[in-house]
Order: C-alpha cells, then sequence, then structure tokens
C-alpha cells in the first residue's frame, strides 16, 4: 500500500475520505481525448512537411516553413502537442511521485518545461513567417 | 514513491520442502508463501507435494490437503468453495482468481500460490483488506432516495433492471482492485476497480435519485482518474466482469453532464 499511515489511530474510513473530492479531473480527462485525436491529422502533416523539407537549402526551408499555410499548421500541432504533453506529463507523476515537496517541484518543472519549449517553438515559427 | 523492490523485512526467502506422504503416485508441487507475524522472520516460500489422488481437482482442494495431511499452520480464507463468497483469492501462477474456481490442471507446475498484490498480509496468504473494504463503504452502497418510501416497492423496468447486469454479480473479491498497477501506487486515494465498478451499479440504477451526488463524490483525480484503462482488472475478474468498462461508463457520465 502506498502513502504512510503513520496515525494508525484513524479508522480506515478516515483515511479513505482524506480531503474529499476535489470535483476536477474530468476537464483534463476530456481535453487529453480532444489533443489526441486533434493529433491524429496534424501529426501526419507535420511528418509530411518535414520529409518535403528534407534535403531542401535553408533558404527554401525557411520559405517554406514561413508560408501561412504550412505555419499555421506547425503552430496548431506544437499548442496542441504540448498541451497533451503537459497533461500527460502530470499524470505520470500524479501516479508516481507521492512525496509532496518532489511532487510539488516536478508539477511545476513540468509546467515550466512544457511553457518553454512552446513557446519557443511558436517564437521560431513566427520568426521565419514575419521574416522579423 | 512508486515501490519496484521489497523492504528488507518482505524480502522472500527459501523455504522448507515438507516430506510426501508415502503411497503417493500422482503427485503435485505446491510452492506457498508462508509469513507467520509472531516468530519475527522474512516471508519464505514452503514446497509441499500433493497426492492427488487423495484430493479434489481445485487449487482451495489442494490448500485443504496440505492443512488437514502435512501443515496445520497454513493459514488462508476460505469459505463457500464454490466462487459466491469470495473469501479464497490469492494470486495463483501469477494470476489474481479463487483457489476454489481455479482448477489445479490449469497451472504450470509447480504451482506458485502468493497472498494478493500490494496489500499488508495478516498472515500466510491472509491480505488485510480493511482499506478495500472502506472504500466500497465510503461509496454508499445503498439505494439513496429523497421521495417519500412508496407503500410497496420502488419500481424499476425490465430494461431498467438489465443495465445492472455485469455489476450486480461482483463479489468482493478483491483481485481486480489488487491487480491494477495505479491501485498497487495510489490505493490510498484511487478507489480501484472494485469500489469503482460498485459506484457506477448505484449509478446507473434507476431506482437511485442521488446520481449527481455520486458522480460529485467520484469527481477527482485520485479516486477516478488513476484508472488508465490498463484492463487487468478486466483479465482478473474470476466472475468474468468488465471493472475497465464499468469505469469508462462512469467518465462518460462525467463528461455527458459538461458538454
Amino acid at each position: 500500500m502506498s502513502g504512510k499511515h503513520t496515525n494508525e489511530m484513524r479508522t480506515p474510513m478516515r483515511r479513505v475520505r482524506g480531503l474529499g473530492a476535489a470535483h476536477t479531473g474530468t476537464g483534463h480527462f476530456w481535453h487529453q481525448r480532444v489533443t489526441s485525436v486533434a493529433g491524429i491529422p496534424l501529426t501526419i502533416a507535420f511528418v509530411a512537411i518535414i520529409v518535403a523539407l528534407l534535403g531542401r537549402s535553408h533558404a527554401a526551408v525557411v520559405q517554406i516553413l514561413g508560408s501561412p499555410i504550412v505555419a499555421i499548421i506547425m503552430l496548431l500541432f506544437i499548442i496542441n502537442t504540448v498541451y497533451h504533453m503537459w497533461i500527460g506529463m502530470q499524470e505520470i507523476v500524479l501516479d508516481y511521485v507521492h512525496e509532496d515537496k518532489l511532487k510539488l517541484v516536478t508539477l511545476m518543472a513540468n509546467t515550466f518545461f512544457c511553457f518553454a519549449i512552446g513557446l519557443a517553438s511558436v517564437f521560431a515559427i513566427l520568426k521565419l513567417s514575419f521574416g522579423v | 514513491m512508486v515501490e519496484l523492490t521489497l523492504p528488507k523485512n518482505s524480502k522472500i526467502t527459501e523455504g522448507k520442502t515438507w516430506p510426501r506422504t508415502s503411497h503417493a503416485t500422482h503427485v503435485t508441487e505446491f510452492k506457498v508463501y508462508r509469513w507467520n507475524p509472531d516468530d519475527g522472520q522474512n516471508p519464505r516460500v514452503d514446497t509441499y507435494n500433493v497426492d492427488r489422488a487423495d484430493c479434489g481437482p481445485m487449487v482451495l482442494d489442494a490448500l485443504i490437503w496440505i492443512k488437514n495431511n502435512v501443515d496445520p499452520t497454513l493459514t488462508f480464507r476460505r469459505s463457500c468453495r464454490e466462487g459466491v463468497c469470495g473469501s479464497c483469492a490469492m494470486n495463483i501462477d501469477g494470476t489474481n482468481t479463487l483457489a476454489c474456481t481455479k482448477a489445479i490442471d490449469d497451472n504450470k507446475a509447480p504451482v506458485k500460490i502468493y497472498p494478493l498484490p500490494h496489500q499488508p498480509v495478516v498472515k500466510d496468504l491472509v491480505p488485510d483488506l480493511k482499506n478495500f473494504y472502506a472504500q466500497y463503504s465510503s461509496i454508499e452502497p445503498w439505494l439513496h432516495t429523497t421521495t417519500a418510501t412508496p407503500e410497496k416497492e420502488w419500481k424499476q423496468s425490465h430494461e431498467d433492471r438489465a443495465k445492472l447486469d455485469g455489476m450486480y454479480e461482483c463479489i468482493l473479491c478483491a483481485c481486480c482492485s489488487t491487480s491494477c498497477p495505479s491501485y498497487w501506487w495510489n490505493s490510498d486515494r484511487y478507489l480501484g476497480p472494485a469500489a469503482l465498478l460498485q459506484a457506477n451499479r448505484w449509478v446507473q440504477d434507476s431506482r437511485d435519485e442521488a446520481t449527481g451526488e455520486r458522480l460529485d463524490n467520484l469527481e477527482d483525480p485520485f479516486r477516478l482518474y488513476r484508472c488508465h484503462t490498463i484492463m487487468n482488472c478486466s483479465k482478473a475478474c474470476p466472475k468474468g466482469l468488465n471493472p475497465a468498462k464499468e469505469i469508462a461508463t462512469l467518465k462518460k457520465a462525467l463528461v455527458d453532464r459538461q458538454l
């Protein structure tokens, strides 16, 4: 059994009821499904774009990634994937990390990492697109 | 934190090999987990040779034979011997099941028998299921109504009654919950497949008037959403039920009420 049962005087019912139900979780559950479905066409499109870029010159790659349709697909792919990744990693942390401090640090690190990687990727596409 | 190794005092050691009884011609070897809370020793696995000519066909028959003929200290729970009470749930040949409905010959020899996984052990094959029963109790498995009680019975159509099929048969043996990795890691907060199947049994009951409150009490990242459809529960259930499907029905109800 996981968790600490240091206070054995508490009844099993007290431990099971704990702090009560959080009344959340359905949002993340539903968003995880929506981003999975959206990920199917977006990943196919992403792979197709990468294949199309293979062997081309730097200038050609910049031009293709900067064109509106390709840039929008890339942005959708990045945002969808990063959001999916953020929820997924949070689920894994809740599954396996039980020590309070470590859990908070890990959850924060996950959020920071996803925001940073997502924003950097979006910035890169926008920069190519607007040529600034 | 997830526990991938056993604590020092739970490490299993080589046990005793009990002598064969004489005259036995058809013998099956059993390797059984033993732990006594009173002797301060680590758990061990003892080897027994069961005389099949003198023993019934099921694993429970073999355990009873061992207790009667070889080692009266072997401790396990049993009652109905026909898959109705759920007392003799244990891990046999790597799968949680009922000893009374599992044929000896359906296992690889030697037949390995351990208590239900990841529960505290009381003695030998007897797990401490206090937490499991409290979880069942926490879903309030009885009819909740606010309408005045009718003079006769609460009525239910045949169709609505049929919706409880596949759930009311659950005998709470704990084979499903203790086969679930999510339950191993988070049994203090995750209700587990058995309690969730029972929760859905009351959510789906057409006579119950507290469906919303029941769903409120389940809507929690841990109580319900630690289920990641691993499906060990449905594979393990000795009654052939499908707890994974009932949990999916609960999740669907929670999505339905906000879309």
